[in-house]
């Protein structure tokens, strides 16, 4: 289906970005990904690629929103308190952009369903908040041959990778084991520099602009607002995409 | 001129709050240790039984040590050292 004249004008200055144009948006809106989490990443990450008019947005969230989480989580409000996440995501992600197909589902990622959930989706973006769900949809990524967008927040500094197993490490590569789980301190404007960040990676893995983040950690220092960049080698011994994989 | 540390946020309430700290050359897990006499508690978050955590990723000039020589690593003068543990946050409960 071609751009209407709203969308032309809509997507107008990004168009405007060399070697984008019509071609690059409608290969925009014929895209698929799935976000994992409609929470601090999730925010940021799931606003800009519906504003960007990625075509079909598959959110998943199995929690509602709390007092708690209003400071960061900028899809929803306190008047979605006791809406599933997911559902709130959609009526927001519509508001803001109506041509893009936003599906919500309000289940738990888990190894009987991560595949069905991430379906036939372009890219995963991995806005989760733990370990044991990030693990499964790394190997999900790896045995789909689907690329994954890292991202993760902690007070006022992140982290961000692409992965693309078997070209690029992968995230049990990237770190082994999980760390201790803990609710930790958080400022809104966090994963809103990191989920931007996430999303970025996204636009420029789908409309083939620009590079990126392969092989690399990206990590964000926020109290001093300094950004370093480290190599990952991919683990010969990683036991989910090294030389003696399960 | 020493070895540059830095210490992740999560870390910094052990180091009075301090960002970078200096370190001894050598190998690192005995600049890790000699850390840990000067800011208690610091080792035993970064390592156990003289191995480095492996949610916890430790680079010298940017390069993992997982893949130069881990706990063996040399570290030389002017070397930075940076630590950077794995974080689960995203979601956020």
């Amino acid at each position: 289906m071609n751009l209407s004249e709203e969308e032309l004008k809509r997507y107008n200055r990004q168009m405007m970005m060399d070697g984008w144009g019509e071609e690059t948006q409608q290969k925009l809106k014929n895209s698929t990904v799935f976000i994992a989490g409609a929470g601090g990443l999730g925010s940021p990450v799931s606003i800009y690629l519906t504003v960007a008019g990625i075509g079909n947005l598959r959110i998943c969230d199995f929690d509602s929103p709390d007092w708690t989480n209003l400071n960061r989580q900028i899809l929803h409000d306190h008047t979605r308190i006791g809406t599933n996440k997911a559902e709130s995501a959609k009526i927001t992600l519509n508001r803001l952009n109506p041509s893009v197909n936003v599906e919500a589902f309000t289940g738990k990622i888990t190894e009987e369903t991560v595949d069905e959930l991430v379906g036939d989706a372009d890219l995963i973006i991995d806005c989760m908040d733990n370990f044991p769900t990030r693990y499964l949809l790394n190997e999900t990524a790896i045995r789909k041959g689907i690329p994954l967008i890292y991202g993760s927040i902690w007070g006022m500094d992140g982290m961000v990778s692409f992965i693309d197993s078997p070209e690029t490490p992968c995230l049990k590569c990237l770190f082994p084991e999980a760390p201790p789980s803990e609710t930790f301190p958080v400022v809104g404007a966090t994963p809103g520099v990191i989920g931007s960040l996430q999303a970025l990676e996204a636009i420029k893995y789908l409309t083939g602009i620009g590079s990126n983040l392969r092989g690399y950690l990206l990590v964000w220092n926020g109290m001093k607002n300094e950004f370093r960049r480290y190599r990952v080698p991919k683990d010969p011994e990683c036991p989910i995409c090294g030389n003696n994989k399960g | 001129m020493a070895v540059k540390v830095r210490i992740p946020t999560p870390l910094q309430r052990l180091t009075d709050g301090k960002e970078e700290v200096e370190g001894k050359p050598g190998k690192l897990i005995d600049l890790i240790m000699d850390l840990d006499s000067r800011y208690p508690g610091l080792a035993e978050r970064v390592s156990e039984n003289g191995k480095i955590r492996r949610f916890v990723n430790i680079y010298v000039n940017e390069e993992d040590v997982r893949f130069l020589n881990a706990e063996e690593t040399e570290v030389k003068d002017g070397d930075e050292v940076s630590i950077v543990p794995a974080i689960a946050g995203g979601r956020g409960i």
